[in-house]
């Protein structure tokens, strides 16, 4: 589970670290993800292999598009329009989801992916999120060496750095920071598809989903690829110990008064600069 | 002509239930009322202050909580529970502020997020409090001092009242230091710290004061519906209610927030008798685009237009005056 939150949130802070816009509809972009995967298999009878890719590409569009229609318009603007921007988005996927899907859980079949229980020096671990946390694990790496060390890295750290002097070295801020989105996008509905193997679809998954994204970026540091990494991996740890300990329900109020906690303690997280 | 404006609006306040009477239009103004009343109180930190809280639900809440609370408790009058909420929102508020409030304003709104998350499920786990049920009020009215009436109509006064107070402190605070002050963090909070502005002390007054107007906002909300339950005290969307009126009508504006409540409560009402159960889900779609449009088009919200226009069309005018 840690692995799959590692990835979803390190796009949150790809975008955070790029421009300074916290994505409060990226929870809904997860849940988006999910549903993809879930008619894709009702619909088509693909596995994860289908509906993994589909997740990455569509997201990545619907990524680039929000970018276009919408970020680029708020991204100057005072920070009560970013806020209300992704926030807007979010009511309105959540809601729409409701509209379409209607409010019942759905899940997928638990043997699709592949299913049992592997006993590692006695602790079972289900193997559907072992295989998922392993897949989450990869796509982070990548997505971190795509960014340190590609061309296309280097540009897009250029336009966050300083968008005018990029622009003169001829970069395209624009294009780039679509490219930010379609990329946060896909990692999120790739992490979507993952954890659609394993746990229950509904339209409002997203909101405690964000939560948690938004729990690890504050822990790993904002803009932090490798923190987020970290980070999320704690809190999946965190989040298994205490349910196995105090109880399930718990878990989350475990989490959200850790992030309570990091803010008073350490707000630039465990690995961000402070500002 | 802002004291104008406000006497005006008070008195077509104070006459509606006599121009649109009946069970229906008093309880609709009720809510107009009641929900002007928290997104104004939203208004002085997120609109004036510039600090965009996503969590103040957690406040609307704890008053709500705290005034059914004492009556299920003790059995003392739902009333005399406002004053501990009150006391317990402004503690929360400081909890919240003091790491906050050193930091840039995504971690405002995303702490404030999680505060309200983390009370809603709390809540919703603690027996004392009804857990998922939440609590009710007194069902028959005991002595006049439950507050508990069968017409809108005194409730209504009520609300009329304290939002008239709300605004009030608002304008009054708008006149003074305590207005610049606030008007310049809103602006550049870097360029206002370095003017010699107590930045952190006047965002954690404004957000204090905001927090006690939004638990006697709760508070007055269930003195009229008698129940609150963790999901209609705590839920996200009572916060994102707050911010989408104030937002509509004009964040950081004196009516804003009354104008958005005007516009936004009737259509609410109407989608939900419209379309029944499946209309709250229709009604947040709707909200969502209204914000997502307002933050591409109109971030100054409505009153935004009105000024635009109000400067173009008056302005000519006024300089002539002088001229002359």
């Amino acid at each position: 589970m840690g692995a799959v939150y590692a990835l979803f949130s390190s796009g949150l802070t790809l975008i955070w670290g790029m421009m300074n816009v916290i994505n409060f509809a990226h929870g809904d972009l997860v849940m988006i993800g999910m549903y993809i995967a879930f008619w894709t298999y009702v619909l088509l009878g693909g596995g994860p292999a289908v509906f993994g890719p589909l997740a990455a590409i569509l997201l990545f569009m619907f990524g680039v598009l929000v970018y276009f229609a919408l970020i680029r318009h708020v991204i100057d603007g005072p920070i009560i329009s970013q806020i209300l921007a992704t926030f807007g988005l979010a009511l309105l996927l959540r809601y729409a989801a409701f509209w379409a899907f209607s409010a019942d859980f759905v899940t997928l079949p638990d043997t699709l992916l592949i299913s049992g229980n592997i006993d590692i020096g006695g602790i079972l671990i289900e193997l559907p999120r072992l295989v998922a946390g392993v897949v989450a694990l990869a796509v982070t790496v990548g997505m971190h060496l795509l960014l340190t060390r590609t061309t296309i890295g280097s540009q897009l750290l250029a336009v966050s750095e300083d968008r005018n002097a990029a622009m003169l070295m001829g970069i395209r801020p624009d294009r780039m920071q679509a490219l930010a989105w379609g990329l946060a996008a896909a990692a999120t509905g790739i992490a979507g598809a993952l954890i659609a193997t394993f746990y229950y679809i509904s339209p409002t998954v997203g909101e405690s989903l964000a939560i948690i994204a938004f729990v690890t970026v504050a822990l790993g540091g904002f803009g932090s690829v490798p923190g987020a990494m970290i980070a999320g991996l704690l809190i999946g740890l965190i989040e298994s110990v205490s349910a196995y300990a105090i109880g399930p329900v718990y878990k989350d109020v475990i989490v959200y008064s850790l992030f309570v906690a990091v803010l008073w303690v350490r707000p630039q997280g465990l690995f961000g600069r402070p500002e | 002509m802002r004291a104008w404006a406000g006497l005006v609006v008070a008195a077509a306040f104070l006459a509606f239930p006599w121009i649109l009477s009946g069970p229906f239009y008093e309880r609709m103004g009720a809510l107009v009322l009641l929900y002007a009343l928290s997104a104004s109180a939203w208004n002085l930190v997120g609109g004036y202050a510039g600090q965009i809280s996503v969590g103040h639900a957690v406040f609307f809440g704890t008053g709500a909580y705290t005034a059914l609370f004492v009556f299920n408790q003790w059995g003392l009058p739902p009333v005399t529970g406002i004053p501990l909420g009150i006391l317990i929102s402004i503690l929360i508020a400081v909890v919240i502020g003091i790491p906050t409030f050193r930091l840039r304003g995504h971690y405002f709104a995303m702490a404030t997020i999680a505060v309200a998350e983390l009370i809603r499920i709390l809540v919703a786990n603690w027996p004392l409090v009804g857990a998922a049920l939440g609590l009710g009020g007194p069902m028959v009215p005991r002595t006049w001092l439950d507050l508990s009436f069968r017409s809108p109509i005194p409730y209504y006064y009520m609300f009329v009242g304290v939002l008239a107070l709300l605004l009030w402190i608002t304008w009054q605070i708008e006149r003074s230091r305590m207005g610049y002050y606030l008007r310049s963090i809103q602006g550049e909070e870097r360029a206002a710290r370095s003017l010699g502005v107590p930045v952190h002390r006047y965002k954690l007054y404004t957000y204090m004061l905001s927090a006690s107007f939004t638990a006697l906002a709760g508070a007055l909300y269930v003195l009229m519906v008698g129940f609150i339950d963790p999901d209609s005290g705590f839920g996200i969307l009572v916060s994102v209610e707050m911010i989408i009126m104030a937002a509509l009508g004009g964040a950081g504006t004196l009516f804003g927030p009354l104008l958005g409540a005007i516009i936004l409560v009737p259509l609410k009402e109407t989608t939900n008798t419209l379309f029944g159960g499946a209309g709250t889900g229709i009604t947040y779609v709707v909200y969502g685009g209204i914000i997502m449009l307002l933050a591409r088009y109109r971030p100054r919200g409505l009153m935004g237009i009105w000024h635009d226009f109000a400067e173009r069309r008056l302005q000519p005018r006024e300089r002539d005056y002088r001229a002359a």
